[in-house]
């Protein structure tokens, strides 16, 4: 196992290497002068020009620029904001608990809704249910979440009323975070109202961001379990008298989600780049918002280590996910 | 649901695929699929025939009509079926020419990234050793970072703009190619045919090109199809997002994004470009599943 791991973890290496020398091009594959593009309209005095030169180090060759950028890298120096002129790992930490409680809602939505539907389409296949169930994911599939989310706040903000257009959590409610989750922060302070609002802000954008995962597991899900369902075990389990919610709990289940597993973990990705969309139309503050706000404000320190840590984090979540996979899967972990 | 109808072939023997008749046969079996290319076949007409379709120009404003509700709503009238936007273009006229940038963004993507990916994964499959791993290392930092995060970052370097943003996606898109051609090609690479070819003397050209590669098509057919509808979806976000198609091109995602601010007074200025990329992205991917079933012999329903 441990072999296993650490050839996983050297398989990295290059990628590793690859994204940091991505993010270091980045700054400098921007059409013109670094500085002056970072500058922005306002210019930028000649001395303090050659100041900025020497702080980036853009007067040094380009393999040093780049060994100084990895220096700074791995010792947690993501560089400074020039919008906000705070830290932008301080940034990230603060934003980062956004992404995390919407990306973690969105998968509970999608998996306690798909994973079921999912048994259910492979158990009755061909019917009625089932045909409906995977045009639907199909449709799911195919949503423009931006759009999607447009419309319910049309239909649930305006018409109904129901729910906040944006945001984490109504204005009149303020507390130190804890765990960064407002979710659970208001809970810790022991106020149920803004509990109750932080919820009412989360369930439109979890249901955005969790549309095309819960399509994706719906169809894996059933195609999974059509599989098991096949097989000699299922039947000998049959065979022997067991009920048939037994059968299909334990014994087709069982097996069946472990390819439905890896397809949760593989969303990761998708989850990253679907909260670009939904944060901007939520007003979420999360990194997705975060990155695009730092391009249109040409932040392009900001958009360079967010590049960064947010490839860190899908490399180490895909990481995560294969392990697991080879804990529950020993024939991988031999081959 | 018509299983039974299916005559029993012999599975995974390839001649069968050369006849269009066959292939026909398996994917008519599947109705959404025909029922997606019917659609695609209205939309490509659409697009082609805009000038004459259109009761407008795209870019004509009408002063005396600003967010005109569709024709059916209190307020609308048949001037303007499907309304007008916030200034007082006919919003169908602009959806039906919309359809010409989502299907030539979808062309032009799925030809930049099948060209790149075709390129790269023969190479790499064909010789393996280091231009494999150099090649195959590249494509995977390239899947190592979210799509439309990526498409996003090479559009600010290379400038908003539709084309930037076609060049963006067909780069993101390529490496799902690139990999397939390349196990594609290293399955069939040690196959009789293809040592035969060699033996009577191919070159690498040859035998890349004209021996291996069209024994690989059939999963890049359907690979491309997704990534038609992918690269509707991508673009219409990066217009969306303001990167893409500057107004007033009446690209869906650029005109969706131009009409967020009156979400709340005009529904139909949202809901018909969105409904409109919807509709081509769910026709291309029924299309994708039909020749999934039709051409893959492995996942054909036995």
């Amino acid at each position: 196992m441990l072999r296993y791991l650490l050839n996983k973890i050297a398989l990295l290496i290059p990628t590793l290497v690859g994204i940091t020398i991505c993010a270091f091009a980045f700054v400098r594959l921007l059409p013109g002068d670094p500085i002056l593009a970072m500058a922005g309209e306002h210019g930028v005095a000649p001395a303090r020009y050659e100041e900025l030169k020497q702080q980036f180090g853009y007067n040094l060759p380009i393999w040093e620029q780049y060994a100084r950028y990895v220096g700074e890298v791995a010792t947690g120096d993501f560089g400074v904001s020039i919008s906000s002129k705070r830290p932008v790992l301080e940034e990230f930490k603060t934003l980062f608990p956004a992404t995390l409680e919407l990306s973690f809602f969105a998968m509970v939505f999608a998996m306690v809704i798909g994973i079921p539907a999912g048994i259910f389409a492979a158990v009755k296949r061909g019917s009625w249910f089932d045909q409906s169930l995977m045009g639907t994911a199909l449709v799911g599939y195919s949503m423009p979440i931006f759009w999607w989310g447009l419309l319910l706040i049309i239909f649930f903000s305006g018409y109904l009323g129901w729910t906040p257009v944006s945001g984490r959590i109504g204005l009149q409610f303020f507390f130190k975070p804890i765990t960064g989750f407002m979710t659970i922060d208001s809970l810790l302070y022991g106020k149920w109202d803004a509990f109750r609002s932080a919820l009412s802000h989360l369930v439109l954008p979890a249901i955005v961001l969790g549309t095309i995962p819960l399509a994706v597991i719906a169809r894996q899900t059933r195609s999974a379990m059509l599989e098991v369902l096949g097989e000699d075990y299922v039947r000998t389990a049959r065979a022997k008298g067991l009920s048939g919610a037994r059968v299909i709990g334990v014994h087709a289940l069982r097996n069946a989600l472990i390819p439905v597993v890896t397809t949760i973990g593989l969303q990761v990705g998708t989850l990253l780049a679907g909260a670009i969309l939904t944060e901007t139309i939520f007003a979420w503050p999360g990194i997705g918002k975060w990155m695009v706000d730092s391009i249109f404000k040409r932040d392009y320190v900001v958009v360079q280590s967010g590049l960064l840590l947010i490839a860190l984090i899908v490399m180490a979540v895909n990481l995560i996910v294969d392990v697991l996979y080879a804990v529950i899967n020993p024939r991988i972990r031999a081959a | 649901m018509t299983q039974t109808e299916i005559a029993p072939m012999a599975a995974g023997s390839p001649d069968r695929l050369t006849g269009l008749k066959t292939f026909w046969h398996y994917f008519s079996v599947n109705r959404g699929a025909v029922i997606g290319l019917f659609v695609f076949v209205l939309l490509v007409l659409a697009a082609l025939f805009a000038p004459l379709l259109a009761p407008y120009a795209p870019d004509i404003q009408d002063k005396t009509a600003f967010l005109r509700p569709p024709a059916w709503q209190e307020g609308g009238s048949t001037q303007y079926l499907l309304g007008t936007d916030p200034v007082g273009r006919d919003i169908l006229s602009r959806l039906l020419y919309g359809a010409r940038f989502s299907l030539l963004i979808g062309a032009v993507v799925v030809t930049l990234a099948l060209t790149g990916g075709i390129t790269l994964g023969l190479l790499a499959g064909y010789f393996r050793g280091w231009v494999d791993v150099a090649i195959m290392r590249v494509m995977d930092l390239i899947l190592a970072f979210p799509s439309l995060l990526l498409a996003l970052v090479l559009v600010t370097i290379l400038g908003p703009g539709l084309f930037n943003a076609m060049l963006a996606i067909a780069l993101v898109l390529q490496p799902h190619f690139a990999r397939l051609v390349r196990a594609a090609v290293m399955a069939e690479k040690s196959r009789e045919y293809v040592v035969a070819a060699k033996v009577a003397g191919a070159g690498h050209l040859r035998l890349m090109l004209a021996t291996i590669l069209p024994n690989c098509l059939a999963p890049l057919i359907v690979q491309g199809t997704l990534s038609f509808s992918n690269a509707i979806l991508e673009a219409a976000a990066l217009g969306f997002l303001g990167l893409g198609a500057q107004p007033p091109t009446p690209e869906w995602g650029t005109m969706l994004a131009s009409a967020r601010e009156f979400i709340l007074r005009a529904w139909w200025v949202v809901t018909f470009p969105g409904l409109a990329i919807l509709i081509t992205v769910l026709a291309i991917n029924l299309i994708g599943d039909g020749l999934r079933d039709a051409l893959d012999p492995k996942l054909r329903r036995s």
